[in-house]
Order: structure tokens, then C-alpha cells, then sequence
């Protein structure tokens, strides 16, 4: 299957910078991979450049950064050099991002089902009528039992798991190739979190569509990705299978294992980790 | 003798049409030197426990008692020196205008002991700070070395039991296992009591002896640490928290 096997996304040698007073903050260093029809889990701790790796793909990165590459190339877009309006008309249509928590990336003062048809209205020109329907359709696609209540509600009278839900329809209802996600459960409970991810994991299969999974915890993203990346001060320090990630073989990557407080392998104590310079070089 | 006993105990907040019962009658018994856990998803009431015992929450009734002494809803400054909290955030729970020294010296003064400066240096070097860092401000700590300081400041009244709510869930995987190997040591050393209020299984099994698997104000199922590892435990709920901090299980398929 070679058209499967073509990568969505692929991106060579990307570094993003941001100009301080006291220099050149590297957030990210270099980092080359492709994404194709699969589930990629971007890991690291907090400050590795995994968040901003995600938002330089969309082009979102505040306007004081800089975005150098080799090249970042998705399906047939340049994204170094497409324009502005070339960029409106790929996010949001061709590459969705569901964010951390719903509260603060839904507006709070238009209906959830206004929001979501906003997406097709704007990008498909489907009407209101047509676009109404296709809303329904998506909201009962992530088992939302009663749409036509659900479409009327305002953020605020959902639950988190309900709302990141509304997310999910929201960013599948035009189809994109490509979904990153950014800590999309790590705001919820541990039971609405299965459903949430099953609901994901779902749409991803059924669309054979790309994704990007941007997490802190080890055991979810072992457990729902196919790929993991781990990242270290705005570096990728190891790629590997996410049924192997307890096979990693960098010390970072194991001492992080080694780190986590685990019920299936239990110990006294925990090791601790000793970071070494080397990581953050090349 | 347990060092903290519940019997019935009923939190409850609001009036008329707001009223809501958040704990129902809850029960349990801590054993000096034990550490035991709550665990649950948000508003299932397990820190509004631990607000109960560390005094925080006025309006509860039943009984609690605490190193053998019943305590009302309004305690003595002794009294509520004998535990001490540690909270989730240790960006929030820090006065960002107060100096780590400052900080610390403030329930010295409150409870009038003595030889505070001594008392500081001691608590810093007991959490594995520097004595330097009195001088420092919030801002100029990372997120560990902050709760190393919450830590202190739970600490430096020499309470024989420490609350703990959800101590590490703010911060990251090696910096977790740290603070976890701390409280480890420390309680160890100071033979002290936790009440660690906790939504990650692991972390629970980590630490606790026996924990309390609350949903909607009332426990569940009360397991020892044992029957976590072995997966040996009664509650379908107590399963689904456990298998959630596995990572994500894909739900059975339908036979179609």
C-alpha cells in the first residue's frame, strides 16, 4: 500500500527560537520526524518543546518566534512557505487541534452547536440547515445521547468530559488528514478519560487519518499510541515502538520509566533522575 | 491506639434548595506511623475529608479524634498544630510576595515556639534545601523545590500527622518520584502518620498501607496495599480507578 505508507506530515530539522532579553531561547532543537496513518504520542516533561513542536506544525506559534526547517512539508503543502490565508484554509479543515481543556478553548458565549458548525459553514459553505445536520450527526458520532439538547447548551452547562467531547466533534466535522492533540485527557477523570479516548481512537481507525498525541503520562501514551517520541530540552532523544517504549534504551527514557510509581512492578523506592548535558546535545 | 479515629462523619454544605451532603457518613481508623489514602474522581469529597480533619471545614458532625482527644469543629491552636497540610499546587499555596523564610517562620510565630531560626535551617536541610534559599522568593524556585518548602512548612510545627492532597499531581514524572521519596524518608525518620489524598493508583500503592476508594461521598471499599498490587480487590469502581492508571484500555468489542 504505498499510498499508505506516504507520510501526512513530515518535517526535517525544525527549530524553533525565541528572541529574550538575555538571548536565544531554543525551545525546540532540531527535531526530524514523519507522521502517517497512525497514532504518534509526543512525549516529555514540562518545558521539552513538546507543545510548541505541536503548535509550530499549525503555524500557531506567537509572532515573536522564529520557525526554521529543512522542511515541513504536509500531504501536498509547503508549510514554510504558505501564505497566511493558505494556512486559514488548512487549519481547522486539514489539520485539527484538540487542546488540554475544554473550559478555555470553547467560546463561552456562543451554543456548542453553533461553534462546531461554524467549522463546515466556514470551510465547506454548506448552509445552516445542512451544516445543523451535520452537527447532529457528529455530536451522536461521540455518543452524546441527546444532540438536539446538546447543540443549544452554552460551555459553561457541560461537564469536561461532555465538553472535550464537543472538541473532538468539532475538529473531526471536516475531516481533516491530520489531529494533533495536545494533553487532551489530563484534565479529565480516569473513567471519562477511557471514554473520551475510545471515542478518538474510533474516528482515527474509521477516517485511517494521522494523529498526533501530545502527553506527559507514559503509561497512556504506551498504551494508546503506535509511536512514541520522547523529547528532552527541545530535543528528540529516542523514537520507538509504544509496545516496546519498556525496551527504551536512552537514559532518559528509562530513568523516566524508572521514575513512575508503577502497581505492576512495585519498589520500595523510586530512582530518581540524573540528568546529564549530553541529552540536550545533539 | 489509632492516632485518628471518624466515626459518622457528615460534611455538608449550603442551604434550602443548595443544600448538598458531601461526605456521608464516613468512617475509619488511622494507626500511628500508617499511611492511608483517598482515592476518587474531582467531587467525590476526599479532600473535603481531609478539610475536616485538618480543621479547615467547620460545618461537619459525627466524631473525630485525633492522638486520642475528640476535637470539635472549632480547635485549639494545639490542637490544630497536630496536622499540618500539604496542598496540590505549589504555585497557589505559596504567598508570592513572602520570602521562603518568611513563610516558614509565620506558624512559628502563630503558635508561639521558640529558637525559630534554628527551627528554619533545620526544616530546609530536612526537605533537602539549602539554608541559602530562606532568602529566595517563589518565583525562584522550580516547581519540586516548592513543594520541598510546602513540605517544610508542614514540618516545622513537628506534627505527628501530615495531610497530604494530592502532593505531586502538579508535577512532573521525576520530579513525582523526589517528593515521593521524600515523604518516604521523612516518614520514616519522624515516625509520622500521612492522609494522602490521591487520584493516581500508583501513587497510592506507593505510598499507603490502606486506602479508602470514595465516589459520591461514601466509601466504597477500603483495600490494603496488598490487594491493589494483586488486583485482588472487591468494587467494580476500585478496578476501573485502577485500570485507568494503567493507561488507556480499549473497551471490549462487540461480537457483530
Amino acid at each position: 500500500m504505498p499510498e499508505q505508507s506516504k507520510p501526512i506530515l513530515s518535517v526535517k530539522n525544525m527549530s524553533v527560537q525565541f528572541p529574550t532579553l538575555s538571548g536565544v531561547v531554543t525551545a525546540v532543537n532540531n527535531v526530524s520526524f514523519d507522521v502517517g496513518r497512525e497514532k504518534v504520542g509526543i512525549i516529555g516533561e514540562s518545558g521539552s518543546g513538546k507543545s510548541t513542536t505541536g503548535r509550530a506544525i499549525m503555524r500557531l506559534q506567537p509572532a515573536t518566534a522564529h520557525v526554521i526547517a529543512d522542511e515541513m512539508r504536509f500531504e501536498d503543502v509547503d508549510l514554510l512557505t504558505a501564505s497566511e490565508s493558505e494556512m486559514r484554509a488548512i487549519r481547522g479543515r486539514r489539520i485539527s487541534m484538540i487542546l488540554q481543556d475544554p473550559k478555555y478553548s470553547l467560546n463561552p458565549v456562543m451554543t456548542v452547536g453553533e461553534q462546531i458548525a461554524e467549522t463546515v459553514i466556514l470551510h465547506e459553505r454548506l448552509g445552516r440547515r445542512a451544516a445543523r445536520e451535520r452537527t447532529l450527526a457528529m455530536l451522536e458520532r461521540v455518543n452524546i445521547r441527546d444532540p438536539q439538547r446538546v447543540f443549544n447548551l452554552y460551555p459553561h452547562e457541560v461537564s469536561g468530559g461532555m465538553g472535550q467531547r464537543i472538541m473532538i466533534s468539532m475538529m473531526l466535522i471536516s475531516s481533516p488528514s491530520l489531529i494533533i492533540a495536545d494533553e487532551p485527557t489530563s484534565a479529565l477523570d480516569v473513567t471519562v478519560r477511557q471514554q473520551v479516548l475510545s471515542i478518538l481512537d474510533d474516528l482515527i481507525r474509521e477516517r485511517n487519518i494521522g494523529l498526533i498525541f501530545i502527553s506527559h503520562d507514559l503509561n497512556l501514551v504506551k498504551s494508546f499510541c503506535d509511536r512514541v517520541i520522547i523529547m528532552y530540552a527541545g530535543r528528540i532523544v529516542e523514537t520507538i515502538e509504544a509496545s516496546k517504549l519498556d525496551q527504551a534504551t536512552h537514559p532518559y527514557t528509562c530513568g523516566l520509566l524508572e521514575a513512575l510509581p508503577s502497581l505492576d512492578r512495585p519498589r520500595d523506592r523510586l530512582e530518581t533522575l540524573k540528568r546529564q548535558a549530553s541529552w540536550a546535545e545533539a | 491506639m489509632s492516632i485518628i479515629s471518624v466515626n459518622d462523619l457528615v460534611v455538608s454544605f449550603g442551604s434550602g434548595s443548595d443544600f448538598k451532603q458531601v461526605v456521608k457518613n464516613v468512617a475509619f481508623d488511622v494507626e500511628p506511623g500508617e499511611t492511608f489514602g483517598l482515592v476518587g474522581e474531582s467531587g467525590c469529597g476526599k479532600s473535603t475529608v481531609l478539610g475536616a480533619l485538618a480543621g479547615r471545614i467547620k460545618g461537619w458532625s459525627g466524631s473525630i479524634s485525633i492522638d486520642g482527644e475528640a476535637v470539635g469543629p472549632k480547635r485549639s491552636r494545639s490542637q490544630l498544630a497536630k496536622q499540618q497540610m500539604v496542598f496540590q499546587d505549589p504555585f497557589g499555596s505559596l504567598h508570592p510576595r513572602h520570602t521562603i523564610g518568611r513563610t516558614l517562620l509565620e506558624p512559628l510565630e502563630i503558635h508561639g515556639f521558640d529558637q525559630r531560626q534554628e527551627r528554619v535551617e533545620r526544616v530546609l536541610r530536612d526537605v533537602g534545601l539549602p539554608p541559602g534559599f530562606r532568602h529566595r522568593f517563589p518565583h525562584q524556585l522550580s516547581g519540586g523545590q516548592r513543594q520541598r518548602v510546602a513540605i517544610a512548612r508542614a514540618l516545622i510545627l513537628n506534627p505527628g500527622i501530615l495531610l497530604l492532597d494530592e502532593p505531586t499531581s502538579a508535577l512532573d514524572v521525576s520530579i513525582q518520584a523526589e517528593i515521593l521519596n521524600l515523604l518516604k524518608d521523612l516518614r520514616e525518620r519522624d515516625k509520622l502518620t500521612y492522609v494522602l489524598v490521591s487520584h493516581d493508583m500508583a501513587v497510592i500503592a506507593h505510598l499507603c498501607n490502606r486506602v479508602a476508594v470514595m465516589l459520591d461521598g461514601q466509601f466504597v471499599e477500603v483495600a490494603s496495599r496488598e490487594q491493589l498490587l494483586r488486583g485482588s480487590v472487591q468494587h467494580p469502581y476500585t478496578r476501573t480507578l485502577l485500570d485507568g492508571s494503567r493507561g488507556y484500555v480499549p473497551p471490549p468489542k462487540l461480537a457483530s
